[in-house]
């Protein structure tokens, strides 16, 4: 089975205009996306991420290397065929209404009245804006060019959708609308690579991760072989107790934190939760909460962003 | 060819949706009027000054909407993002440079036509008869903006806006002294500037070629065989020059 996304030694040099000194964006990347899945490409604001995105979608030109989609080479326009893309903060014409924009898309694609119509009935459903296709864009709110960029990106029922940090910008219930909208691709078959550093996002629905620090790849993996199921700390947020009580107990806490009557303290052993709670009820104090804290991709990133920091 | 075609008519559709546009149009129409005060003032020469006034505010006004049109709208693609989910689907670079150059004629081809019947109908119903010259006058005039926005095109296809327009409206100058180029050359009596003014002559483009409205206004006839010739020379030009702005706007990095 071919890969949705075969990269291949993908290098980015910039030169500025005047003295042309040399910027390197992108060195040597190497990434295969499998397809069928949800790829989050992650990294750091200026880690290279819209730089291969547009490497990827035929915007800027490799200094060297090259990338297929679906075996093609990106230096070839078919490779765009099955392709979506949808930019970072999408700005489309403003004095076109989103059903004429729509019908435009359309059009590149060298489809006929009749199924543009159709199309675009479909995917003004899918994005929810049925009742907005006759406002002018400009109108249009952040979330809205967000769904109207969604739409035209999915126009050719594209087998590999690429998106530029597609919830940036956005508030948590247009949040969950793109995640909805990749999940529902997902299930019908398609590939997913999207840029973020919203890493939550990517948490709950990426099947793969990459992360990509100051041009260089750091890490490519499968979500649960990345990080560690185990528990890897547990907070415990109690009430009535005194400093001087706890004092007592000190050497199993990892930390403690105070907050007018309640106290937050940390086990960084999942069998020391057994003991506190023992003590706790034998001094009748209250326990608020318990929470396991497990590996999340947050500590990973920033793992490995130190690393790169350093090196 | 749907995709140039679609480019087109948006590019035409953003034409007609920007307001500058109508007040350009505006104006030209306000100086066609002001003809109409000159022609009672002046002595002799009657009424040409109508046609005279006319065809030279359909002319320099139609030059400026392609030198406007034809720097902003590559520039604004780029500068606004909106070229991004274009040229992401199988869509070439060449197909959206032509694309844009045909909206650009469309335009400038309505606003000509609109200009054009306004004149028409003035010198009607000034002299009651219509005029069978000024319609091959028109037709030049268009052709000198076809040649004009291509050459537009060619430098919004690498530079800023403001050079663009500066280079463009320099070679439109230019472009009608060519003549006076060459002679200049040949009698200078140095090879060295010979041969560049000779060179100069060649490149820039020969828009004197596009001019009869002296002949419109006289009524002087114009042989057939000049006004095909023209319109190859056009034709060629306005090919090798957007072949040079496809070249140079393939290499491009959009960041």
């Amino acid at each position: 089975m071919t890969s949705a996304i075969e990269i291949k030694g993908l290098s980015k040099t910039f030169r500025s205009e005047f003295l042309q000194k040399e910027k390197k964006v992108l060195s040597n990347l190497n990434l295969s996306v499998e397809s069928g899945t949800i790829f989050g490409f992650l990294g750091p604001n200026g880690a290279g991420k819209t730089t291969t995105i547009k490497l990827l979608t035929g915007l800027i030109h490799p200094t060297s290397g090259t990338a297929f989609i679906f075996g093609k080479s990106i230096r070839e326009i078919v490779s765009r065929e099955k392709m979506g893309f949808l930019p970072e903060r999408p700005y489309f014409y403003e004095y076109l209404t989103g059903l004429e924009f729509l019908n435009f898309c359309g059009e590149l694609f060298g489809l006929s009245r009749s199924s543009r119509d159709k199309k675009i009935d479909e995917l003004l459903e899918l994005v929810d804006l049925k009742g907005s296709e006759k406002m002018q864009m400009r109108q249009y709110s952040k979330g809205m060019l967000q769904r109207i960029g969604l739409a035209q990106a999915l126009f050719n029922d594209p087998e590999l959708v690429i998106m530029d940090e597609p919830m940036s910008g956005l508030d948590p219930v247009g949040r969950k609308e793109v995640r909805d909208i990749i999940l529902h691709l997902k299930d019908e078959g398609k590939t997913v690579f999207f840029s973020t550093h919203i890493l939550s996002d990517a948490e709950l629905i990426c099947d793969e991760v990459a992360i990509l620090i100051g041009g260089t790849l750091r890490n490519q993996g499968k979500l649960e072989d990345f990080l560690n199921p185990k528990v890897k700390s547990i907070e415990v947020c109690l009430r009535g107790v005194s400093k001087e009580q706890l004092s007592q107990i000190k050497p199993m806490l990892s930390s403690m934190t105070f907050h007018d009557e309640r106290i937050l303290v940390c086990l960084d052993r999942e069998e020391r939760l057994e003991k506190l709670l023992a003590w706790v009820a034998q001094e009748k104090a209250q326990v608020i909460s318990i929470t396991p804290r497990k590996e999340t991709l947050e500590d990973l990133f920033l793992e490995e962003y130190k690393v790169g920091v350093k090196a | 060819m749907r995709a140039i075609r679609a480019i087109a008519v948006n590019t035409f559709r953003e034409a007609v949706r920007n307001k500058i546009l109508y007040s350009l149009v505006f104006f030209a129409l306000v100086m066609m009027l002001f003809s109409l005060v000159l022609d009672q003032a002046t002595v002799g020469q009657r009424n040409k000054i109508i046609k005279d006034l006319g065809l030279g505010s359909i002319n320099i006004f139609g030059v400026i909407i392609a030198i406007v049109v034809g720097i902003n709208l590559v520039y604004k693609e780029i500068e606004k993002r909106t070229i991004y989910p274009i040229l992401a689907k199988p869509v070439r670079r060449s197909q959206f440079l032509i694309g844009k150059y045909f909206g650009i004629l469309l335009t400038l081809a309505v606003e000509t036509l609109f200009m054009s019947a306004f004149l028409f109908l003035l010198v009607f119903f000034y002299e009651g008869v219509f005029d069978t010259h000024l319609p091959l006058a028109l037709f030049m005039i268009f052709i000198e903006l076809a040649v004009v926005s291509a050459v537009a095109i060619f430098f919004s296809s690498f530079s800023t806006p403001f050079l663009s327009g500066m280079f463009t409206f320099a070679i439109y100058v230019i472009g009608h002294l060519t003549t006076y180029l060459q002679e200049f050359g040949a009698n200078s009596g140095s090879a060295i500037l010979k041969a560049l003014t000779t060179f100069f002559y060649y490149m820039l483009p020969n828009l004197e070629r596009f001019n009869l409205k002296a002949e419109a206004v006289y009524q002087i006839p114009v042989e057939s065989a000049k006004i095909y010739l023209s319109l190859l020379y056009a034709f060629l030009y306005i090919v090798m020059v957007l072949t040079l702005s496809v070249l140079s706007f393939e290499r491009r990095d959009f960041k």
